[in-house]
């Protein structure tokens, strides 16, 4: 089968308007986690990642002046668009297009039969917006979606179905996904710290990404991310808590990096979930002991993005990318003190290291998870 | 490419009260009231014993049920590495909506996780891969119609790959009292070649 690569991405989040300065923040160890105080999202101050709304606005405005999309697919539309201008090559009217979302236009939903509450309005916004041939795939697989739309993707191009596909994700932060995990009880009181002794659940954040898989590797510079491995199982436990012995995500892991034919001594780093619940992190933490992983540096990005649903693992996989190319390995903001049962280790400083594979997992409500491994190759 | 053939084993239908097992009516009841009660009367016909069948949304009810009628009769073990491959056009709105009811006023709030747990429409195969143990590759599509094409090229991808051995696909939708459910059980043994258009085909009988 031949392979596949990751060529390029783009990101908008609350840490910047391009990867490059999202990458720029990380490094510095910026949060884009603060306190917001909007009683149109929650009627208390709480902490949380909002994309700033005059921002987007002035990027939207150079691509669009089309005054009907939503703050969602503004983010998504200018995400495509700044891949697609710094990669003249790419032409995704001939490539599979596979969104990624939770809830989509959910903030309509307070709206009588606002037909943008539909996710599939997405995938024709998009389809119009660039004038596609074909409607765009929309997957809603929970908080594993932005990681299973990459997997989706290199299997589709894998299979001869598409030689390129554009993976685009995003979720906005909500009232409706705050009210439901507060009533979880699973907001963090600060800004969340994974896998930390002191943490206390999560912060939600929205952000929008966008990817470019390609079968060919002639579109890539220097060095070059290949997806070498990946692999999504169902825990069968819990559909709202976490398998007690990480049964789903020991098993994507297992059968990822049997995919990449490595074994756990050769991953050099692991960008986790991390979420910061209690349960989860625990879970996760098992999941990697349990597959030999424990002495692997880990971070989670969550401190730096809050949790954006079904944009997170894309953005974690695309950092993970530039993480590869770079050598360096980010600190897991939020960490003081290992609070988990396994003694794994989670990168505490900002480091320059050789890096050859990434391991990138996620796992979600309905007991989802999801594994990728990445490999960086000379071209 | 993918080269081997792959067979539509067994499929179900739940529409208009009635329920659909091959083709073959297996049970019907047209004074239903409500999709609430429609769904504990196939549960009751069925002599199912499962608790955590109650607590489930009336999607999740229509989907499991769909799946107890297409594995009733399949003496394979599913818990092994059978996928599930869903959609539906709704995702969870029926739920969603619910949950919006909880937070619209801010003098009546009061969400609750019972149904936030619910605003998502992979729970269908959380639900599903609980009953059957089946820790197995999951993905949930959302499509403005039934995209056979879809639903066919990923299914024939798991198994062309070794992701899954078999594969549960399908469409299972529910918004505001309407309701389609079709599932297709998909493997390499049976007499329905799995194909976009035998697949399109059953889905519109």
């Amino acid at each position: 089968m031949r392979n596949v690569y990751m060529i390029d991405d783009s990101i908008i989040s609350p840490l910047g308007f391009s990867t490059k300065e999202n990458m720029d923040n990380l490094r510095l160890n910026k949060t884009g986690i603060q306190v917001i105080d909007n009683p149109a999202i929650w009627s208390e101050s709480f902490y949380g990642a909002l994309l700033d709304t005059d921002k987007l606005f002035q990027a939207y405005t150079k691509i669009s002046n089309d005054i009907h999309h939503t703050k969602l697919e503004k983010m998504m539309l200018v995400a495509i668009t700044k891949l697609l201008e710094k990669n003249p090559k790419l032409n995704i009217k001939k490539s599979g297009v596979i969104i990624s979302t939770t809830k989509g236009n959910i903030d309509r939903l307070k709206e009588k039969n606002n037909p943008k509450v539909y996710l599939h309005s997405i995938a024709l916004t998009i389809q119009q917006f660039f004038n596609l041939e074909e409607t765009p795939i929309l997957l809603s697989n929970a908080c594993i979606s932005g990681g299973l739309a990459i997997a989706i993707g290199k299997r589709m191009i894998q299979s001869e179905r598409y030689d390129d596909v554009v993976v685009i994700g995003g979720d906005l932060l909500s009232e409706f996904t705050l009210s439901g995990f507060f009533s979880f009880q699973a907001v963090s009181t600060a800004p969340c710290k994974p896998f930390c002794k002191n943490r206390t659940g999560i912060s939600l954040g929205e952000a929008a990404a966008s990817t470019w898989l390609s079968s060919k590797k002639e579109n890539t510079k220097k060095e070059t991310i290949k997806i070498a491995g990946d692999a999504s199982a169902n825990d069968a436990n819990h559909i709202s808590g976490p398998s007690r012995t990480g049964e789903g995500l020991y098993i994507s892991i297992t059968k990822a990096l049997e995919e990449a034919r490595v074994k756990s001594s050769q991953i050099d780093y692991i960008t986790a979930h991390g979420t910061a619940t209690p349960y989860n992190d625990e879970m996760e933490a098992i999941a990697f002991t349990r597959a030999g992983l424990q002495e692997v540096p880990i971070n989670s990005l969550k401190g730096y993005y809050g949790h954006t649903l079904g944009a997170s693992a894309l953005i974690e996989s695309i950092i993970a990318r530039h993480c590869l190319l770079n050598d360096e390995l980010l600190c897991s903001l939020g960490f003081e003190e290992l609070g988990v049962s396994m003694p794994i280790t989670i990168i505490d400083k900002n480091k320059k290291q050789a890096l050859r594979r990434v391991l990138k997992t996620a796992s979600g409500f309905g007991g989802c998870n999801v594994a990728l491994i990445f490999e960086k190759v000379a071209s | 490419m993918i080269k081997e053939n792959y067979y539509i084993s067994d499929y179900c239908t739940i529409r208009d009260r009635q329920v659909y097992r091959n083709g073959e009516l297996y049970y019907k009841n047209l004074e239903s009231v409500s999709i609430k009660s429609f769904a504990k009367e196939i549960y009751k016909y069925m002599e199912l014993s499962y608790p955590k069948f109650h607590k489930m949304d009336e999607l999740c009810k229509l989907g499991f049920l769909a799946s107890e009628v297409l594995l009733s009769q399949r003496e394979e073990d599913t818990s092994e590495n059978t996928a599930l491959v869903l959609s539906n056009k709704a995702s969870s709105l029926d739920t969603d909506r619910k949950h919006q009811e909880t937070i619209q006023h801010k003098d009546n709030f009061f969400p609750s996780p019972a149904v936030f747990v619910y605003t998502l429409p992979n729970i269908i195969m959380g639900e599903i891969s609980i009953r059957h143990k089946m820790k197995s590759e999951n993905a949930f599509f959302v499509s403005e119609n039934f995209d056979a094409n879809l639903i066919t090229n990923y299914t024939k991808i798991l198994m062309s790959t070794q992701k899954a051995n078999t594969v549960i696909c399908g469409w299972v939708d529910l918004d505001t009292n309407k309701y389609d459910v079709f599932l297709a059980f998909i493997s390499k043994k049976g007499k329905i070649k799995f194909t976009e258009s035998a697949l399109n085909n059953l889905y519109k009988k």
